[in-house]
């Protein structure tokens, strides 16, 4: 019973390592790259869901703070009027009542690396299709031990060679 | 005003690569002078924050971002926004970072036109985006804030090498795989503090960390220390988590290499290190969580592994790429052997390592450029044929092997004195070993220098003199001046040893009195 009440007390962090270990099981072991990259969402996704989770309360409000206070609707304006600094004040102190916004505002910032990431990431693959001709690791890497083994060279091109627009395309 | 100089040395050269972006798409002769104004600003604020520090005795130039002071004492005293914080260990590793960069341009002007053909402004923009993701890395002192600079440094690191030829793709699309590990791992470590200690600011972590015993205590702290520990390991490759950098920095264009070899696993030391002193405390390290046993461990395997597998290479930029690996287990090592000798000799060894690799590198790069050969047969008779590369590289080579009165030797003599101090013998074993195959490393390839002949297809083996002299001098002008700097900023880094070793352990020392 304890060991089930420790699983669901904490089901979202649960959730988070799940969805993590999916995601780097992906990265790590599958041979097809863009498989991998669906992995690295997920895996960072599953980082974003983490941070986020941790700053959820029940009951709890938006932290927007009204200059006026909750009560502004209560009417009475004449007698709050000055009263309004005070209120303002014990209103930012009362952190409690309001759900933590600093870990949405991270991972709107980690969320655009990952876009970035992806985007770059996906732009690679790219190449490495136009250069290989296959997404599948283990044939890009025959290929490129094939290339090798051709004594193709590896070294800096000299300023004769031509430029590298057409380096992508396979040869 | 004047306070506000420290800024410049991120701010520049990021208007630099924006301002490239945005206007000069189509003016790719914008580009060189553009990342040389960039970085020649950089370099001139770098050296005014470091000489401030100095003639202020060693203070630290704290920097609230966008005028977010601290919370006032009677609230929490915390700090709100983010900071920027620069002792004098940070200011000398901000001067080598944009030092190198500037000196490393030099070369690039030399070889953007030919191999990154049609994208010069967009390498620059890149160029100057990890010169402003590494220099911020060292300098913030918020955790997460951190993280966005080492994935600006990271993103921009992976299109730097995936903009080479062929190869390069496949290398930068593993290394962009285990970087977003590396870097994930680290986010979920900060996380983790984050929960428990409620602030992102480095110091003020330290401080709530110090203060609860029961924080020191937790399990959720000990996995957030070992997640952000795992996760620079990846991103500096330490071994076994090396298996991206031989070939990411071996088939990178070669400005991108000679670039990021000396200064991205090197900067990822400096964080491992302000992770180390000023987040945890050392305090917490080596006495709560005893890992060093594990970790100098761990170091000594990388040590000797690197050490080895440089041996084992043919391919001159592949060798290199594993004395880094060594360098890292070097530095790992010293840091968690945990006394101030280790430490020290630490953050002087990113200072050495970064300029000896810097000069064999673009050394290297030089060799082959003008050679057309990447085996280590390129060096026949290049004692005569590139004179002043072979010198430079004779430099760093001597310098790695550990010889005065280059900076390797003072800076390994601080880690050895460390390992001797805490009684780490196997750690000073391996430092001595790797030292040693160091030397048959690079004597072999003197030898080769000095005694090899060249083949030429038409009339067979003959001496090096015998060749026309006129195809011996392609290395570019621009690039023998920055290996000249190079080679001497190399001796330089040994001859100041002691002012330089003075103002690291007054910076750390600091640190851990206000810590």
């Amino acid at each position: 019973m304890d060991l089930l009440e420790y699983i669901l007390g904490k089901s979202n962090y649960w959730a988070s390592i799940v969805l993590m270990m999916i995601g780097l099981h992906a990265m790590i072991s599958k041979n097809n790259l863009i498989k991998k990259l669906i992995g690295m969402s997920v895996f960072q996704t599953a980082i974003i869901l983490f941070y986020v989770s941790s700053s959820a309360k029940r009951g709890a409000k938006i932290p927007i703070i009204h200059p006026h206070g909750d009560h502004a609707d209560k009417a009475d304006h004449a007698a709050e009027a000055g009263h309004h600094a005070a209120d303002a004040v014990h209103h930012a102190i009362d952190a409690t009542a309001y759900e933590n916004p600093l870990p949405h505002v991270l991972m709107l910032t980690a969320i655009v690396v990952g876009v970035a990431t992806l985007g770059l990431a996906l732009a690679m693959v790219q190449k490495v299709y136009a250069a290989y001709g296959s997404i599948e690791e283990d044939e890009v890497l025959a290929a490129i031990a094939e290339a090798t083994a051709n004594g193709a060279s590896i070294s800096m091109p000299s300023p004769s060679d031509s430029p590298a627009q057409g380096d992508v395309s396979p040869s | 005003m004047s306070e506000q100089i420290p800024l410049l040395i991120l701010l520049v050269p990021l208007l630099g690569a924006v301002g490239l972006g945005l206007f000069a798409l189509r003016r790719p002769a914008a580009a060189m002078p553009v990342v040389f104004g960039a970085l020649g600003i950089a370099v001139l604020a770098a050296i005014h924050t470091l000489l401030r520090i100095v003639d202020e005795g060693g203070s630290v130039i704290t920097y609230n971002l966008a005028g977010w002071d601290r919370l006032p004492e009677r609230a929490s005293g915390k700090a709100i926004g983010i900071e920027y914080k620069i002792d004098a260990f940070n200011a000398l590793v901000l001067v080598l970072i944009t030092a190198v960069a500037l000196v490393n341009a030099l070369y690039l002007r030399a070889r953007i036109a030919v191999e990154c053909a049609g994208k010069e402004i967009l390498y620059a923009v890149l160029y100057l985006l990890l010169v402003v993701g590494l220099c911020g890395m060292v300098i913030t002192n918020d955790a997460f804030n951190l993280y966005v600079l080492l994935e600006i440094s990271s993103l921009t690191s992976y299109a730097l090498i995936g903009i080479g030829r062929r190869r390069a793709a496949h290398a930068s699309f593993n290394y962009i795989i285990t970087g977003t590990i590396g870097a994930s791992f680290y986010l979920l470590g900060v996380g983790y503090l984050y929960m428990q200690v409620g602030t992102l600011n480095i110091g003020d972590i330290h401080e709530v960390l110090t203060a609860s015993a029961e924080l020191r205590a937790s399990a959720s702290v000990k996995v957030a220390c070992m997640m952000i520990m795992a996760g620079l390991w990846l991103k500096m490759a330490m071994f076994p988590m090396h298996g991206w950098l031989p070939n990411a920095y071996r088939y990178a264009p070669s400005p991108s290499g000679s670039l990021m070899a000396p200064l991205v696993t090197k900067v990822m030391v400096v964080v491992m290190l302000r992770v180390m002193v000023n987040l945890f405390g050392l305090d917490y390290l080596f006495a709560e969580l005893n890992w060093r046993p594990v970790i100098v461990g761990l170091a000594c395997v990388a040590i000797l592994a690197g050490s080895l597998l440089a041996l084992a290479q043919r391919d001159l930029r592949a060798m290199l790429c594993y004395l880094i690996v060594a360098e890292v287990g070097y530095m790992v090592g010293g840091a968690w052997v945990g006394n101030e000798a280790g430490i020290t000799g630490v953050a002087y060894h990113v200072l050495s390592d970064a300029c000896m690799t810097f000069c064999l590198f673009l050394a290297a790069a030089a060799i082959i450029l003008r050679t057309g050969e990447h085996r280590l047969g390129a060096f026949r008779g290049a004692f005569q044929r590139i004179p002043v590369a072979m010198t430079a590289f004779t430099v760093g080579a001597f310098s790695m092997i550990g010889l005065p009165p280059t900076c390797g030797f003072f800076s390994k003599w601080y880690l050895l004195q460390g390992g001797i101090e805490a009684g780490q013998w196997h750690y000073v074993a391996a430092l001595l070993i790797s030292s040693l195959v160091n030397a048959v490393l690079f004597f072999r390839i003197f030898e080769i220098a000095l005694f090899g002949k060249i083949e030429v297809p038409e009339t067979g083996v003959r001496d090096v003199d015998a060749l026309p002299r006129d195809t011996w001098e392609r290395v570019p002008a621009a690039t023998k001046v920055g290996l000249v700097v190079a080679a001497i900023a190399v001796i330089a880094v040994g001859l100041l040893n002691r002012p330089i070793a003075l103002w690291i352990g007054k910076a750390l020392n600091f640190i851990e009195v206000a810590g």
